[in-house]
């Protein structure tokens, strides 16, 4: 076995392990915290990279639309909350399924709208690009930037939750959220933040993904499913199960991508082994949810006193 | 008081049918979803075509009617028969994408209607499948790549690597390639179309493998997302990458944007360029570019030159659509100023014609564009066209 092609396919999951990360964050809380089913999630992923990356171009600087992008979203964010989600918290799920998807409609159409079908492309600033020696790897000096990146925001986020006031009552209301509110905890408030929180986060995920694959209506949507799929294996609320899903996830389907048709070819005649493997690689993932859900329907680790 | 109301329901009557045209062409595209900006050239292409001919073929009004195909082959065929039943057009044309024609072509077939593909030239079509009234004013799939193949050995490409999308057209390519390339294939991954939209992993197998070349086919918006991430794994200059389909008048601009001065000079094949000297492509290229202010991608070429294709069809019976056999017989001589000069229809309904190599330029202006080398093939014929009975 190639050990340099292993350890830059590890580092190639372990950065798209990431980018589901700041997704699947935000997602978690959402649905953990405020039980609300949220597919428009994938909207703010869009948003924040068209958002964030038209500042970029704007400016000419990819920091600064990476900085000013927090704001936006956060701003976005609780605006969306509290325009349209705050009347959808008594309702059932269904109901929360159905609002959130005219959300990525609206979303969807108001960005073709605004930037054209096209897209937008984002170039990075000259230190970013190219790629940089590892010992005996060379690897993108950007997503190296993004793994980074990535770790301090789940140590933020760590802090943020486990250490400061306000991730007590988000600890509180994913716990139970009746009894948080029958003790003073200002429900609404905390929604609004959590939601704010979420979107800045997916919004983070989104542009910082912009100038690899370019930002594209829709682009949210595919990670959305990930993402959905690492809060299921991670158990939903939790920050540290969505951190270490996401990375399991991320390695595992990079893992498979890339090893699955050569070990099939062991096998399998050369044409069925060629197609198979892309097909199977993509179902890993599935293959793992489904194997967790059977073994512990509650996912990998579940809140301390969910429901 | 009668007397208005009477005006405002005539008023309206004119509103609710607009004089009905005597020819109705069904034109299947995508015009929504991030690939509705291929579906917007052609549909420009389309309407400079229609403003050519003044709207009309032998005299008889036109009437284009547009369906979107939602970059899905289910949603294709859907729309296809609301334009075979519903709307019971004449003729039936577009198609981007291999996989949703595979899907719509049975509709039309068996409502013995012409059906003419300015795009998508999937193998089974062009062989066991071929069909009377169908025809392709594009290309048959595996062409263009196997001039690429025939390009690389030219250029002393020994070993190759293979990224592509895999669905019908992105496994075209690939066999294409692989039927005129001489040196050894060293690898080959074809990723999941249309969701992956990240190769970093197919990248890294690229680096280890250190090929001579890498060959691509990422049509769409996915093209410079692929190339961006070529160059950011260091690939680029160190492996030179080969593409088909891939750089087209609708990513130059946005790398152009970009500043991405390294895709200068990049080589590809196609059957058709901008610049390709002949009266009818100056006339098409020129107009398109005055009247939109971009240059046309080889969509629009194709989707200008199918109405073109059409109207000596129509022309050849007089205006007299339902002589499917006088319609069919004239399209097979293929008797028009095509956009790509002279070129013959085979005997599975697919075009025999050159391929040129084009290298990706700035033009006067500081324009990115591409410009026309050498022909690599002349009058092609697709390996499929000797499995077609007709």
């Amino acid at each position: 076995m190639d050990y340099v092609l292993l350890t830059e396919q590890f580092l190639n999951g372990f950065q798209l392990g990431i980018i589901l990360f700041l997704m699947a964050a935000g997602l978690t809380l959402v649905f953990g915290i405020m039980d609300l089913v949220n597919l428009a999630h994938g909207s703010m992923f869009m948003i924040g990279a068209f958002v964030g990356g038209t500042i970029a171009v704007v400016t000419g600087s990819f920091v600064i639309g990476v900085i000013l992008m927090i704001p936006a979203m956060l701003i976005i964010g609780i605006v969306v909350e509290m325009t349209t989600l705050r009347t959808l918290y008594p309702r059932d799920h269904l109901d929360h399924v159905l609002a959130t998807f005219g959300l990525i409609l609206f979303f969807n159409e108001a960005t073709r709208l605004i930037w054209g079908p096209e897209g937008l492309v984002v170039p990075l600033p000259d230190f970013l690009e190219g790629s940089v020696a590892l010992g005996a790897i060379t690897y993108p000096v950007y997503r190296i930037v993004i793994i980074v990146v990535g770790l301090l925001v789940a140590l933020g986020l760590y802090v943020l939750v486990a250490k400061t006031r306000i991730g007590m009552l988000i600890r509180a209301g994913a716990s139970n959220r009746t009894m948080a509110g029958a003790l003073g905890v200002n429900i609404p408030l905390l929604f609004s933040v959590v939601f704010g929180i979420g979107a800045v986060l997916a919004g983070l995920a989104g542009l910082i993904i912009t100038p690899i694959t370019a930002a594209q209506i829709g682009m949210g949507e595919d990670v959305l499913i990930l993402a959905f799929v690492v809060i299921v294996i991670g158990g939903i609320g939790s920050i540290r199960g969505a951190f270490i899903a996401s990375i399991v996830t991320g390695v595992i389907d990079t893992m498979g991508r890339s090893f699955l048709d050569v070990f099939l070819l062991l096998f399998l005649p050369e044409n069925a082994a060629e197609s198979a493997g892309p097909a199977l690689s993509s179902m890993m993932i599935y293959i793992l949810m489904a194997a967790i859900l059977f073994f512990r329907p509650q996912g990998l680790f579940p809140p301390k006193g969910a429901r | 008081m009668l007397k208005k109301l009477l005006g405002t329901a005539a008023a309206l009557t004119l509103l609710a049918s607009p004089a009905a045209a005597d020819i109705k062409i069904g034109f299947v595209t995508t015009l929504t979803t991030p690939v509705a900006v291929i579906g917007k050239d052609m549909r420009d292409a389309v309407e400079l075509a229609m403003e050519h001919i003044g709207g009309k073929m032998s005299g008889e009004d036109v009437e284009i009617v547009y369906a979107d195909d939602e970059f899905n082959s289910q949603k294709g065929k859907q729309a296809t028969e609301r334009l075979v039943l519903r709307d019971d057009v004449d003729i039936v044309a577009g198609y981007i994408w291999s996989n949703v024609l595979l899907a719509s072509a049975p509709v039309v077939l068996n409502a013995n209607k012409i059906l003419v593909s300015a795009n998508a030239g999937p193998s089974p079509l062009a062989g066991a499948q071929c069909n009377a009234n169908f025809f392709n004013i594009a290309w048959q799939n595996d062409q263009t790549p196997m001039a690429l193949g025939e390009l690389l050995n030219q250029q002393g490409v020994k070993s190759l690597y293979l990224v592509a999308p895999n669905y019908a057209a992105g496994q075209n390519m690939v066999a294409g390639v692989e039927r005129t390339f001489k040196g050894k294939v060293v690898g080959k991954d074809m990723t999941v179309w249309p969701s992956q939209r990240d190769w970093s992993a197919e990248l890294s197998k690229v680096k280890a493998a250190k090929p001579d070349g890498v060959f691509t086919f990422y049509p769409g918006p996915a093209g410079p997302a692929f190339i961006k991430q070529y160059q950011q794994a260091g690939l680029e200059g160190v492996v030179p990458l080969y593409s088909v389909y891939t750089l087209d008048s609708i990513s130059l601009p946005l790398f152009q944007k970009a500043g991405m001065e390294t895709v200068l000079g990049t080589k590809m094949t196609q059957f058709w360029a901008p610049d390709l000297d002949n009266a009818a492509n100056k006339k098409f290229v020129g107009d398109f570019r005055k009247k939109y202010g971009r240059y046309p991608s080889f969509y629009a070429a194709q989707s200008y030159d199918s109405i073109m294709f059409i109207k000596s069809a129509v022309e050849a019976v007089s205006g007299d659509v339902d002589n499917i056999d006088g319609m069919r017989a004239a399209m097979e001589k293929a008797d028009f100023d095509s956009i790509r000069g002279d070129f013959t229809m085979g005997n599975n309904h697919f075009p025999i014609q050159n391929f040129y190599e084009r290298t990706v330029v700035k033009d006067a202006d500081g324009n990115w564009t591409t410009a026309v080398g050498k022909t690599v093939l002349t009058n092609h014929q697709d390996p499929y066209a000797s499995q077609c009975k007709m």
